[in-house]
């Protein structure tokens, strides 16, 4: 592993919140993601694991410490920057809120790619109906989201995150609501993402299973990293 | 749908149709008051104008009544004058050499008619009756084409005026308090003692009582004779140019090329010009005010569908949309509600006008002078933009500050 190309490395994020009191959720975090590693992310609830990951998305700007991404410093650049850095080489999915409910699976999974404005659109709707195949939601595609199940709407909203090929993807319990079959069928999609397509997966997770099986596992405990998993 | 933002913005109204109408409805109501009550305040602007017109030239020209100077002026430079009695100079109140100065005015290009008038006051009379008047001794031809006379004539003919001498034409007032009628004769006699009989060649109707209970018109040499005066006298020359906005500037002009008073139309009418000014901006405050609070209905409904709509803008901010594509999805679905009510709201003052233009209001406005303009209809449009891009604009700032993390912790 070591040998291999960083694709993201925390410094030192430390972060606090004041409201109730003052109150440190992140403490001296540093680890670093290898291209094309499949990294999950434990701990117990309230842990602090949410807290990390959107700082690593780059929605939250309020830390202290360094993220560098893809060998480009980001901690302290202009929100429209960091929503450029997201659309292009970031995909996320969340752990509750998923999807535009107005709009067709079809339209949310090409969201991202209509703003990235690289394909065109015919080119952008083959690849969104390709990612959705992947994740066995063709049927689906051009129901509006509100009218699928939970699992499908989370699987809808994994098959946006790769639209891009973003470099990194990180998820926040991406198969919190799925069935075993499903969770296996994602598991699958994120290793072979990992190993075929060298993206990196950042992975939050309470499936000790799915966690164990990945390529390396951080656990999180009141803020603190206590298992870097090397 | 090659646009994407104006995708997003498109299914938002689309899905919320009500609350996309109650905007648009709101914005075609203010639109249309707006561009009824502009309508409406030039129609009566323009009315008053054309009633101007119709018995006042845009310039006139006349000799002042000159002010004495000082008896004797003083040496010591801190009292001014020693001896100081200001009167009235009663000089003649002729134009010297009227037809070379009324050539002169002809030739400045701005200038599109002139005319010179012999102005006198008049006296008409009949039996034991007398009625008090004024007269003008004009060239009726001429005066017509300035003045539109021809066009409120109802009996006679204005060319028989300069045929005849001793002819006159009186307005519709004079004609029936004496009871005369065309062809009789009226003996009029002026403030110089002349009297003469004159015979009726036409008679007027302007719907301006002033004007037709007590002005009559003859031949400039028959007003001179009234006036005791010769043919070189003229008291006034008329002058109208090509745009009577501009006829302050012109008339500045002319007093510059020669030493008489040159007085135009915004001056002789400052009160009634006031007055209509007064109600133009009435009508466009309150009909403003109307499309104001119009436009807080896309404020209001825009906001409540930014608060339904957080967590789309927080996924959106996620997915890597600037704070910039959420202001431009957000004002999009303001001017787009805007546009499908400024779209209503002009159909909707057009009908309103079209239902105006046939209501009766009476003599002398007879049907409410009001209009289709072109840069009323422009101006209520532009207007309905700005109103709705600035309704749109304030929610959708604040749509674009939303912080994403906030909104999925929720
Ligand atoms: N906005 C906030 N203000 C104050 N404290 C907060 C806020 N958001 C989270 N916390 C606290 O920060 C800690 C970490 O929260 P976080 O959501 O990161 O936990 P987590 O590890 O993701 O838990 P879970 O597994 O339940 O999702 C928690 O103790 C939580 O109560
Ligand atoms: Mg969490």
């Amino acid at each position: 592993m070591e040998s291999k190309k960083i694709i993201l490395e925390a410094q030192n994020i430390e972060k606090y919140f004041y409201d109730p009191v003052k109150f440190q959720v992140l403490k001296k975090i540093s680890f670093k993601a290898y291209q094309g590693e499949f990294l999950t992310l434990i701990g117990k609830s309230g842990s602090g694991k949410s807290t990390l990951l959107y700082c690593l998305s780059t929605m939250d700007t309020d830390y202290s410490g360094k993220i560098i991404i893809d060998g480009k410093t980001i901690t302290g650049l202009k929100s429209n920057a960091l929503a450029n850095l997201r659309n292009s080489s970031i995909g996320f999915v969340f752990q509750f809120h998923y999807l535009l409910p107005e709009f067709s699976c079809l339209k949310n999974v090409m969201l991202p790619a209509l703003k990235l404005k690289k394909y065109s659109y015919k080119e952008v709707e083959q690849k969104a109906y390709d990612s959705l195949k992947l994740l066995d939601l063709k049927d689906q595609a051009l129901k509006p989201a509100s009218k699928l199940s939970g699992g499908q709407q989370q699987r809808v909203s994994i098959a946006r995150a790769l639209i891009n090929q973003p470099k990194i993807i990180m998820c926040d319990e991406p198969t919190g609501n799925l069935d075993s079959k499903n969770t296996n069928i994602v598991f699958d999609i994120f290793k072979q993402l990992a190993h075929d397509n060298n993206q990196t997966i950042i992975a939050v997770t309470h499936d000790n299973d799915f966690a164990q099986k990945s390529d390396r596992t951080i656990e999180l405990a009141d803020g603190e990293i206590i298992s870097q998993g090397i | 749908m090659k646009n994407t933002n104006l995708d997003i913005a498109l299914t938002h109204l689309i899905t919320r149709k009500k609350q996309t109408m109650v905007a648009a409805l709101g914005v075609l109501i203010g639109v249309g008051i707006y561009l009824f009550m502009n309508s409406l305040g030039n129609g009566f602007s323009s009315f008053t104008r054309s009633e101007i017109f119709k018995v006042s030239p845009q310039i006139s020209i006349f000799k002042d009544d000159d002010i004495s100077s000082p008896l004797l002026n003083s040496d010591n430079p801190k009292t001014k004058y020693i001896i100081t009695n200001p009167q009235i100079i009663s000089h003649s109140n002729t134009l010297l050499n009227p037809l070379k100065l009324l050539d002169n005015i002809k030739k400045e290009p701005y200038i599109t008619n002139a005319i010179i008038q012999v102005d006198f006051n008049a006296f008409y009379n009949k039996g034991s009756s007398q009625i008090k008047g004024f007269g003008c001794g004009v060239d009726m031809i001429a005066f017509s084409d300035m003045f539109n006379t021809q066009k409120y004539m109802v009996a006679g003919e204005l060319s028989n005026l300069p045929k005849s001498l001793n002819g006159i034409i009186i307005g519709s007032g004079i004609a029936n308090k004496l009871s005369l009628s065309l062809g009789e004769n009226l003996v009029v006699s002026s403030s110089y003692g002349i009297t003469k009989t004159l015979k009726i060649v036409g008679i007027f109707t302007t719907g301006n009582k002033n004007t037709d209970d007590n002005k009559c018109y003859v031949n400039i040499a028959t007003a001179q004779q009234f006036s005791k005066q010769n043919e070189t006298y003229v008291s006034t020359i008329y002058a109208n140019t090509n745009n009577p906005d501009k006829s302050i500037f012109y008339a500045k002009k002319l007093e510059e090329l020669m030493p008489y008073k040159v007085e135009d139309w915004t001056i002789t009418y400052s009160d009634i010009l006031a007055g209509d000014r007064a109600r133009f901006i009435m009508m466009r405050a309150i009909s403003f005010s109307i499309l104001f609070v119009a436009s807080f209905g896309i404020y209001n409904i825009l906001s409540s569908t930014i608060m339904q709509k957080i967590n789309d803008i927080a996924i959106l901010k996620a997915i890597g949309f600037t704070g910039n594509d959420v202001v431009k999805i957000f004002v999009m679905e303001g001017l787009l509600m805007g546009f499908i009510g400024i779209c209503g709201g002009i159909l909707f003052g057009s009908i309103l006008i079209y239902i105006m233009q046939h209501v009766y209001v009476g003599e002398p406005v007879g049907y409410f002078p009001v209009y289709f303009e072109l840069a009323t209809f422009v101006q209520s449009i532009i207007l309905g933009f700005i109103v709705t891009l600035c309704a749109g604009y304030f929610p959708a700032k604040k749509a674009a500050d939303v912080d994403p993390v906030s909104i999925f912790r929720k």
